[in-house]
């Protein structure tokens, strides 16, 4: 018998069975999300399951968050709130509310995930939680509400798709760079029913911040979650957040004989910045490709590209400009501790200075909800993860994703701009002291 | 395994109906876009249901009528509003040339049939097809054809046998 992946021994530890790729298991589930907009359906799934006086799994390990119309912009949307507000009280259940945060950056900045936990996310982008060791993936309302009743839920164990990185990125080239590359070389539909599994010294060396860009996008090649193998650095982000020494010995990481879908090997330093072009992720160029694209918005935030360092990047991009005259720029805040943050280190007034409006912490613009709705034939730059017809508005505009650096690049132009004909600090420079790792 | 071709909207997927065919990577927005999603009703989500792709169809899709798509389709969000606007608008079931996998796992979540069926292509929009699940076939009338879909997994088959993933559960918690 060959060794197994991560995903296979995570998996088998939850289900207590001798997990492989193909298995169906029942596993135990150590924490459970759902946001506005799939908790209140998840609800009338509990009630109808388990009665509406029932326990739910586990309120402590239960979190549920206001993020996606929040503020609401819309009666239904207030209404959704209360239901979530009123679900968690009487349940016990963590609750955060508006202006608190997208959901994948509370989670793991209020330590709710651990190395070797089973996460399940109401939020495709629930693969998060992959970038500290946990086995983070995406469930719909039913499956999430089921699960709340009986902490347990099925899975099909996946087959891994190994991505190894190995030497030193670029300046001004970064994990979302290399994602992108990810998801344009396999493809928006890869890693359907896989898990992706990122490793090589690139990505050890990566701050967990940057990890958690890979894990957040494993979805978009359809991956069922995004792996890093826990380390020294993940326990050091999470003893900073938490307070709690983590122990390691526990943790898992693939066995060197395990067995692999698929092996793909990257260069670090032979990948350029990237951008995907409309109307699919998958549509990866480097930026050299698509330079001088004129740009009518520029979008810095999302669960993928929404932390502090993200932000900070922008903002020393655009310290002392300002903002090309042909574009506005929306900056949203993954959570009030970014938000915080950005006041106390100046780069609230850095951006503010340069043009940007900020707005509250959230989810902002990322799927067309509100605060930055792009209309006929607008062309949008963005730090998020999808571009799909009308992700952000309407079907007759344009979404390029790219990496905060980019994008700030980008913004002093008013056209895609390669950053790496700015002066870019990266994140192991002294500027990042203060949040590293 | 009698009662797989009922779906819980009423309509049954072995009737023949009409083919809505959509190309490859439809994702959940293309379904259903998110300004509507505030809503979790499956009738005033399916009013909506591929409203910037095709406005046509909430006004003039039929209940037991059929989605047929290409590559991928639901890839993108978890929201379960997406299958369940097409439960809803009374699709009786989806055939694709692949489904993302939350959107599979959704749809047999609500008991809306989906089919994995390489040969999906073949199919026109307008065409008549039906599907019978027991034997994963999809049947072309308009054409005069038929093709092969990969049958569910034994694991979803008892899922679905008993009745679903809630049945499952309230069994499971004793309820």
């Amino acid at each position: 018998m060959t060794g197994k992946t991560l995903a296979e021994k995570l998996l088998s530890e939850k289900s207590g069975t001798d997990a492989r790729a193909g298995d169906y298991v029942e596993a135990e589930i150590d924490v459970a999300m759902a946001h506005d907009i799939t908790g209140p359906l998840a609800f009338q799934t509990f009630h109808e399951v388990a009665g509406e006086d029932a326990d739910l799994f586990a309120p402590d390990r239960t979190i549920f968050t206001i993020d996606h119309h929040a503020p609401a912009d819309g009666v239904q949307a207030a209404n959704n709130h209360n239901a979530v507000r009123d679900f968690a009280a009487k349940h016990g259940a963590n609750q955060f509310d508006v202006g608190d945060g997208i959901c994948h950056a509370v989670l793991v900045e209020e330590g709710f995930v651990s190395p070797g936990d089973l996460v399940i996310g109401a939020d495709s982008h629930s693969t998060t939680y992959g970038g500290l060791g946990a086995f983070g993936t995406g469930v719909g309302s039913t499956d999430l509400g089921t699960a709340l009743a009986s902490g347990e839920l099925w899975f099909r164990v996946p087959q891994t798709m190994r991505f190894e990185v190995d030497g030193d990125l670029q300046d001004g080239v970064y994990a979302k760079d290399l994602i992108l590359r990810f998801i344009g070389d396999v493809g928006f539909d890869g890693c359907t029913y896989k898990a992706a599994e990122y490793a090589g010294s690139t990505i050890e060396s990566l701050p967990i911040h940057e990890r958690l860009v890979l894990s957040n996008m494993a979805i978009e090649m359809g991956g069922k979650t995004g792996l890093v193998a826990p380390d020294d650095r993940t326990a050091a982000y999470l003893e900073r957040q938490t307070g709690n020494e983590i122990d390691l010995d526990d943790a898992f990481r693939s066995d060197d004989d395990a067995d692999y879908e698929s092996v793909h090997t990257y260069d670090a330093a032979e990948l350029a910045p990237q951008v995907s072009k409309p109307s699919n992720p998958e549509n990866a160029v480097d930026v050299t490709d698509v330079e001088g694209t004129e740009i009518d918005q520029l979008f810095v935030g999302t669960c993928t590209n929404g932390r502090y360092e993200d932000i900070k990047i922008v903002a020393d991009i655009l310290e002392g400009e300002t903002l090309a005259p042909n574009v506005r720029m929306v900056v949203v805040p993954a959570s009030k501790s970014v938000y915080r943050h950005m006041l106390n280190t100046g780069v609230f007034q850095t951006l503010t200075d340069a043009g940007a409006v900020i707005q509250n912490a959230g989810c902002g613009p990322c799927a067309g909800y509100h605060q930055g709705v792009l209309g006929d034939g607008d062309v949008c730059l963005a730090t998020a993860n999808r571009n799909f017809p009308g992700r952000e508005g309407s079907m007759e505009s344009n979404v390029y994703l790219a990496s905060p650096a980019t994008v700030g690049a980008s913004a002093l132009y008013g056209e895609i701009t390669d950053p790496r004909n700015i002066q870019t600090n990266r994140y192991d420079d002294t500027i990042f002291a203060e949040v590293l790792p | 395994m009698t009662d797989s071709n009922t779906t819980s909207g009423g309509t049954n997927p072995s009737d023949p109906a009409r083919a809505w065919v959509f190309g490859d990577n439809i994702d959940t927005d293309q379904i259903t876009p998110s300004r509507f999603i505030v809503s979790s009703d499956p009738d005033e989500l399916a009013q909506h249901a591929f409203e910037d792709l095709r406005p046509e169809f909430s006004d003039s899709v039929e209940p037991g009528d059929f989605v047929v798509a290409g590559e991928n389709f639901g890839s993108g969000s978890s929201r379960e509003h997406s299958p369940l606007s097409l439960v809803g608008a009374g699709v009786s079931g989806v055939v694709a040339q692949s489904f993302a996998r939350i959107f599979f796992r959704n749809a047999i979540n609500l008991g809306l049939p989906v089919l994995i069926c390489p040969g999906a292509d073949a199919i026109d929009d307008g065409d008549e097809i039906h599907m019978d699940l027991d034997t994963g076939i999809v049947v072309n009338h308009t054409k005069d054809e038929q093709y092969d879909a990969e049958a569910l997994p034994e694991f979803l088959q008892s899922l679905v046998e008993q009745g679903g993933l809630k049945a499952y559960t309230k069994a499971k918690l004793g309820r």
